[in-house]
């Protein structure tokens, strides 16, 4: 089983289908976490996909550097966080032509921003490989402040720019990488359902 | 001008109201005493003249008073009108298709001059005078679809074609019923339908985005949809749900009447010239429960719908925690007579 | 709406540039760059009804203009436009729809034509220039002197030839290779360049949403066939030179079309019952739907067999 499996939901939904080899096409492969599995796998499947690959790899805690870069790809760099490497990963795009594979393997809030990265960049969802590893946390936009709260794991949650609670929805925007949170207590002000962890 | 335009507001102290003609020419959505999902497309042609479906875009006794409230919601939320890059032609076709339609339905409201791509535009109604060169935005004090949004009643979403399918890519959206412009936007026709319940099972939207991917220019299309609003407010947005959420919660059996509205989309669908775009217009018409009532007609068909309605969607569409209120109300006007076929009163 | 025609202009020996106007002047609805419009041609007992792609320039309404090649081995349509239209004639020609668009959110738009393909490109050209949009144009013919797209191509840098008999044929992977993130490519031309075209973007990982094709279909002739339309309560014969769509109107029998070349799905018909083999020429159905013989598009499929009948 490749990555994460997800209870099914509606259709805004994003599904990870885990990655595919696109050959020996040049590729940006971005990896966080245990995601650095995927890639590991990707390459032991297919040896020829790191020939051309540009690897961005945040390591989160894990200890899977050593073992990327022993893949063999054209490009390898580690760095502590997603904002962090943005700047490399929006030069790398832009630098990109027609053929670039791009492959993200990690949670669900990095897959998303990425994903949404790329689209931006005219990359088209059928280049983009995807595989989920980690948490259930998920990215939430509060459609109320719309500020972004990162990992959020319960349901509902508390936004942490305009400290309404905001319950989870599954409907999902793919130009935002962010699911949608809504007032909880919107109509009964004060009555807040108890928190629940989110489940995949 | 032989329409008098309403002095009335759609928040705080929501003076809206419906003159008796307005109440006579609401378009009541129910054509038999029943509901259900369906692909309740059919021309958008000129029909019944005083209805709603005289002109392709209805100027009614509301529509100054729309206009200054969509100003607000702007003014509060600039991001409830966005185009991506690469709509704009699609804004420039419908600023088009308005002001020609408005100009032709309604020449004592509205005139359009076109020498070429230098127009001239005059709006009585809301007192604007505007001369601008076509297809150059810096010619006009906004983008054309906010320009024109501005000027014309209802939500417009314009929708992009490609790959088989329609992408949410602009829109100017003030009026909603509870979604997020802001959030759809980029999405295509199936993911931002995706909350709906029940109709992607029954395929409804499969058929429907086959029939309006065909939709041909001078060809346009309509469908009615409803849902309930408390309180006449047209800014039902989930951004301010917080801020008329609590409003739900306000209505007792004495009030009902007069607080509970009944809330119906007319939608439409054109196909525009140079884009190859469809604009989705989405013109909100409001009545209350106790106006709906005095034609007998509708009184008996409204109960007897929502009485027999499944919960599920009573629940989608927001109305669940007030239903049986309201069932209980209108089962006053229900006296079991019969209904006559279609939407018009006897 | 029944339109005259103001020009009739040989491009090449096989291909005549046709020019429509409103017979009082007015002003036609404009277009896309990639719309086509169908025009009827009324054969004896029968009204032909062809898609042609607009090349006239889709800002400009006073006019449509059409680029027919003669196809002596088709059903007549084009020997028709060819032989029996002239100026002055009155011909009813239907509103532009487009099957065949640009994406506007392409940071490049790289357009390939072989033939008479070039044809939906004339008119997207002239929008992308309007519209200044970076573009590069391939257009490829066996020889100058069947090249008529070359009387209608402006002088531009972005405008390629390939005539192929001048040892000058165009490298599908060369066109496709090193274009930046965000292109898109339409080729319109015939099967094998749209198939080359696929094979060339598929080696280089281009996604198959960034390839668009157009392969212009005309209802092939065949063997006459019978065919038994349950609600009408009707059997007919469907001549060699006639698409079942059209016997299907010339019975009178209502069927809803948009291309009439096998692309939009508006005619899906279905299949009641069939002892045969339908010969489905369309790019509407799947190839499940297609071997399940439960769906013809009756504007371009035939049938051989025993019996078919269909739910119209």
């Amino acid at each position: 089983m490749a990555g994460t499996a997800f209870t099914p939901s509606i259709l805004s939904r994003p599904v990870y289908a885990g990655l595919v080899s696109r050959g020996a096409t040049p590729a940006i492969m971005l990896a966080e976490g245990e995601g650095a599995l995927a890639l590991m796998a990707l390459a032991d499947h297919d040896p020829a996909v790191m020939g051309h690959a540009h690897i961005i790899h945040i390591p989160a805690g894990t200890g899977h550097g050593a073992a990327l870069q022993a893949l063999g790809p054209a490009m390898y760099h580690e760095g502590p966080t997603l904002p962090a490497v943005l700047p490399r990963l929006r030069k790398a795009l832009g630098d990109a032509h027609m053929g670039t594979a791009l492959y993200i393997a990690g949670t669900e809030g990095v897959i998303g921003q990425v994903t949404a990265e790329a689209l931006a960049a005219g990359v088209a969802a059928g280049a983009i490989s995807t595989e989920h590893h980690g948490g259930a946390a998920r990215r939430m936009q509060c459609v109320h402040c719309k500020g972004i709260t990162e990992d959020v794991v319960t349901d509902p949650f508390i936004c942490s720019h305009c400290g309404l609670s905001l319950f989870v929805r599954d409907h999902f925007s793919r130009r935002l990488g962010a699911f949608q949170g809504v007032c909880v207590d919107a109509e009964t002000p004060g009555q807040i359902p108890a928190m629940q962890e989110i489940r995949p | 001008m032989t329409l008098r335009f309403n002095d009335e507001t759609f928040r705080g102290d929501y003076t809206y109201h419906n003159s008796a003609a307005a109440v006579r020419r609401f378009p009541f959505p129910f054509d038999q005493d029943s509901y259900m999902y369906s692909v309740n497309i059919e021309p958008h042609r000129p029909t019944r003249a005083g209805s709603v479906f005289e002109h392709r875009f209805d100027v009614d006794e509301h529509y100054v008073a729309e206009m200054q409230d969509r100003a607000i919601t702007l003014a509060d939320d600039p991001l409830r009108c966005q185009s991506l890059p690469h709509m704009e032609l699609a804004g420039w076709d419908f600023l088009e298709l308005v002001m020609v339609c408005k100009s032709e339905d309604y020449p004592d409201m509205f005139t359009l001059h076109r020498d070429g791509d230098r127009w001239h535009w005059i709006n009585r109604p809301l007192g604007i005078d505007q001369r601008f060169t076509f297809m150059d935005t810096s010619t006009l004090p906004c983008g054309p679809l906010e320009y024109i949004g501005r000027q014309t009643q209802g939500d417009h979403a314009l929708l992009d074609q490609r790959e088989g399918n329609l992408w949410m890519d602009a829109g100017i959206v003030t009026s909603q019923a509870d979604w997020s412009l802001d959030f759809n936007i980029g999405m295509n026709f199936f993911e931002w339908h995706a909350p709906v319940p029940k109709a992607h099972e029954l395929g409804i939207f499969q058929r429907a985005l086959k029939f309006l991917t065909n939709v041909q220019q001078g060809k346009p299309s309509r469908r009615l949809n409803w849902t309930m609003t408390v309180n006449p407010r047209l800014d039902t947005s989930p951004e301010n749900y917080h801020k008329w959420g609590p409003e739900k919660r306000t209505i007792t059996p004495e009030n009902v009447g007069a607080k509970q509205y009944l809330r119906v989309e007319l939608q439409s669908f054109y196909r525009l010239p140079r884009s190859n775009a469809l604009v989705f217009p989405i013109r909100c018409y409001l009545i209350s429960l106790e106006d709906l009532v005095t034609v007998p007609k509708w009184g008996r068909r409204f109960h007897r719908v929502l009485r027999d309605l499944p919960d599920e969607l009573a629940e989608y569409k927001g109305f669940a925690v007030n239903r049986s209120m309201i069932v209980d109300y209108l089962a006053r006007f229900d006296d079991g007579a019969e209904t006559s076929a279609g939407i018009f009163p006897d | 709406m029944m339109l005259r025609v103001a020009s009739v202009e040989p491009l090449s020996p096989l291909v005549t540039k046709f020019r429509f106007v409103h017979p009082d002047g007015a002003a036609l609805p404009l277009f896309s760059g990639g719309a086509h419009v169908v025009v009827e041609m009324p054969d004896g007992e029968m009204i032909r009804r062809n898609a042609y792609s607009l090349v006239s320039d889709p800002m400009d309404g006073s006019g449509y203009e059409i680029a027919v090649r003669r196809e002596d081995l088709g059903r007549g349509g084009s020997l028709y436009m060819h032989t029996r239209v002239a100026e002055g004639d009155l011909l009813g020609v239907g509103a532009p729809a487009n099957l065949f668009g640009l994406d506007l959110r392409a940071r490049k738009h790289v357009l390939v034509a072989g033939g008479i393909g070039i044809t939906p490109f004339i008119a997207q050209i002239r929008q992308l220039t309007r519209l200044q949009l970076p573009f590069e144009l391939h257009y490829c013919a066996r020889s100058r002197s069947e090249a008529a797209g070359l009387a209608l191509l402006p002088d531009l840098p972005q405008v390629h030839v390939h005539i192929s008999d001048e040892g000058n044929r165009m490298d599908p992977a060369e066109v496709l290779s090193g274009q930046p993130l965000g292109t898109h490519a339409y080729t319109c031309g015939p099967e094998g360049l749209v198939a080359a075209m696929a094979d060339a973007g598929a080696r280089l990982g281009w996604p198959e949403a960034a390839l668009h094709s157009e392969t212009f279909l005309a209802p092939p002739p065949g063997k006459p066939f019978r065919v038994t339309l349950a609600r009408s309560a009707l059997t007919l014969t469907v001549g060699p030179d006639q698409s079942l769509l059209e016997a299907l109107e010339a019975a009178g029998v209502d069927a809803p079309w948009l291309c009439r070349g096998g692309v939009c799905g508006q005619c899906e018909t279905a299949v009641l019952s069939c002892h045969g083999r339908i010969e489905h020429h369309d790019h509407w159905l799947d190839d499940d739907e297609k071997a399940a013989q439960t769906k013809i598009m009756p504007c371009v499929s035939r049938f051989q067999g025993q019996d078919l009948i269909l739910d119209r």
